[in-house]
């Protein structure tokens, strides 16, 4: 789950992280006593969206008195910001955030997260910071700096010298640095996240260090433990059917094309997806109903695809395991008929009494193709949406 | 032979709630030794239904001194899970199956850390994962097993239904299967491509192997480099997710893109570098197999 600059920089003050004065609002007539209450003449105006690039979309801007940020303030919120991870919609502002200035010596980058191929965590810094860190990556990796934390010993006061070092920084700053990624770590654990990223991280003129922006993700699998996080979810930053899939403990994923899938396992849903593409079409969704399919898990997945507009023709892939396929059958045949469905639909069932399951379909008189290969289901779907 | 498991594995399930008796059922019918369940509190009675009858324990480590359990299957909710893991290393079970789907990430981290210091000789596989069948002979997890028949080829996958697509293809071409095992599909688990691709290597009745990747973090691309320097049977491999947009987790946690790193092309072209014989569509996954085998 992501969650919003000003929500993660209040995580992480309690983390006795250097995080500068600032207030989040909905509304213009309340940036007056936010500028007022940041203290310093510069303050920085910034959407507050979960998608990165905001600068270069026009999201922040520095206002250099109360009615610049009152006029920067007016244009931001509410706007369509656009920027290379919003996709062409764009995402509308609906909180903005205002934040004391920072007079800015150096930027840097410096981020914790997980590196799978050590099953430990990794802090990423770079002298270069502001610019997004894949860009860095692809022009200079040199530039990069890893530091793999084992989690019996830490992040250490000679890791600290080694990176301030690495980032150019004088000795002076050195025991700040590490007592911020010490502290980076602390949180990243203590919240369960899987992402905390400072970009950038700053210096300012008078050689501290501030972390000047934050981004947060949290582990959807440890968001049981932390109600106070869940209750920062912005729900006008999910896809409404996504949300709703997941009370029925169905993983979905919407997606821009005209076929909408069903299947059981995540590995075969993707696999399923993949096959529509190589059929020649786009798949409109991805949908796990889970690897021991339930008839009632296939009665709601087929309401939240029917909800997608785009969707012209459906795919039902599935592996019967535990689950008999004449089961699933029923299932489908059932959905179907509650749902009323008009689109065409292809079925492909194997595994355990695959044939029982395809003859229900056949015998039920209801317009259901059948298959039994993923491409001749994927081949068959995507003829139908095409008409 | 086959790997990990056989007729003479003794396994215990941690969490005998309604899903860990469900399969336990499932692995006795299947002819396992269920020898013993762990939950705490419940420790000297008996899980009992039909012909079935299994001694319930208090704690891993009392199940082992009564059974001589040597394997276990862990159905323990999320909160849980990773002190099962480690419950089960420190009392000296050698294989640990967690299924359980939802660990947080940062329990495992520790999980693999102390596995590491203080078990190094015990194995995870999962957690998140279907489990190991030994085709006709022992059943860990929630595989089906009505699916496959005894054979050659190996199945290794990170994913449940693929795996069960597999070993259906390979039986139906009349290859067969020897042992399926589902590593799991999240970011940290326990033995990745390449502890089981050395296992399938030394066991000489798998004469073939079918590897099944997806999206996420880099074990393809290491397992392509491992299977060029040491492997000389023959791996078929499908890899999940290609039309997968990128920075979306798609239904596993560990199958997502970020930040340009865990593609399928790039996994594909590392694993067809390696000679391996990489095929898009996984209904070929079976054909390919016997195509593979029958040219050398």
């Amino acid at each position: 789950m992501k969650i919003h600059e000003y929500q993660a920089k209040a995580l992480l003050k309690n983390f006795s992280l250097p995080i500068s004065k600032g207030t989040s609002l909905t509304d213009l007539k309340d940036v007056e006593s936010a500028y007022k209450a940041a203290g310093t003449p510069v303050v920085a105006v910034k959407a507050q969206i979960h998608a990165g690039g905001r600068g270069k979309g026009g999201g922040v801007k520095i206002a250099k008195s109360l009615d610049e940020a009152q006029k920067y303030a007016s244009q931001i919120l509410g706007m369509n910001l656009v920027t290379h991870q919003t996709g062409p919609k764009g995402q509308k502002v609906r909180t903005l955030y205002i934040e004391a200035g920072t007079a800015i010596a150096k930027e840097m980058y410096l981020a914790v997260l997980l590196d799978r191929e050590t099953s430990q965590l990794v802090i990423i810094a770079a002298g270069e910071g502001g610019m997004e860190i894949e860009e860095l990556a692809h022009k200079s990796p040199e530039k990069i700096v890893r530091k793999q934390i084992d989690p019996l010993l830490g992040f250490r006061s000679f890791d600290g010298r080694l990176l301030g070092y690495a980032l150019g920084l004088k000795e002076t700053v050195h025991a700040e640095l590490t007592t911020i990624c010490q502290n980076l770590i602390r949180a990243y654990l203590a919240l369960d996240a899987s992402l905390v990223e400072i970009n950038p991280l700053v210096l300012t003129a008078d050689n501290h260090l501030v972390c000047l922006d934050a981004k947060m993700t949290i582990d959807d699998n440890g968001l049981y433990r932390h109600p106070e996080i869940e209750k920062l979810r912005d729900l006008y930053e999910e896809d409404a059917l996504e949300m709703e899939a997941a009370k029925f403990g169905l993983n979905y994923v919407s997606l821009d094309g005209t076929v909408g899938c069903m299947v059981n396992g995540a590995g075969l849903a993707m696999a399923t997806m993949d096959v529509i593409k190589l059929a020649g079409a786009e798949p409109a969704n991805f949908l796990d109903v889970g690897g021991g399919a339930t008839k009632e898990a296939v009665t709601e997945a087929f309401k939240i695809i029917l909800k997608d507009t785009k969707v012209k023709a459906i795919l039902v892939n599935i592996f019967g395991g535990i689950m008999k396929c004449d089961i699933i059958a029923a299932g489908i045949l059932e959905a179907v008929k509650t749902t009323k469905l008009s689109l065409p639909l292809v079925v492909r069932l194997q595994g355990t009494r695959a044939p029982e399951g395809l003859k229900l379909l056949s015998e039920s008189g209801l317009p259901i193709q059948t298959a039994e290969t993923i491409g001749d289901a994927a081949d068959k779907v995507v003829k139908a949406a095409g008409k | 032979m086959s790997i990990l498991i056989d007729k003479n594995t003794k396994l215990i399930v941690q969490g005998i709630g309604k899903a860990g008796w469900f399969h336990a059922k499932q692995s006795i019918d299947y002819g396992t030794q269920v020898v013993g369940g762990v939950s705490p509190g419940k420790g000297g009675t008996f899980m009992e239904e039909d012909k079935y009858k299994v001694p319930v324990f208090n704690t891993v480590k009392d199940a082992v001194e009564k059974t001589g359990a040597n394997a276990t299957v862990i159905f323990v909710p999320p909160p849980f899970a990773a002190d099962a893991i480690l419950e089960a290393a420190f009392a000296g079970v050698k294989l640990l199956v967690a299924i359980t789907e939802g660990i947080p990430v940062n329990d495992m981290i520790a999980v693999k850390a102390e596995l590491k210091r203080r078990a190094a000789d015990c194995l995870l596989i999962g957690p998140n994962c279907p489990g190991v069948v030994t085709i006709g002979e022992c059943r860990i997890g929630i595989q089906p097993g009505s699916i496959g028949k005894r054979g050659v080829i190996g199945v290794l996958s990170r994913s449940g239904t693929l795996t069960y697509e597999a070993v259906d293809q390979v039986t139906r071409v009349g290859l067969g299967a020897t042992t399926c095992v589902g590593i799991g599909g999240d970011p940290i688990h326990g033995a990745d491509f390449i502890e089981i691709l050395k296992r399938f290597k030394d066991d000489p009745e798998t004469k073939g192997i079918i590897m099944i990747g997806e999206i996420g973090g880099s074990e393809e691309e290491a397992a392509a480099e491992w299977i060029q320097k040491n492997l000389k049977k023959p791996v078929v491999s499908f890899i999940a997710g290609a039309t997968a947009p990128e920075g979306r987790r798609m239904g596993h946690a560990g199958a997502i893109v970020s930040g340009g790193k865990g593609t399928a092309k790039a996994k594909m072209e590392a694993l067809r570098k390696a000679g391996v014989s990489v095929v898009d569509n996984p209904s070929n996954l079976g054909q390919m197999m016997k195509k593979v085998l029958e040219n050398r």
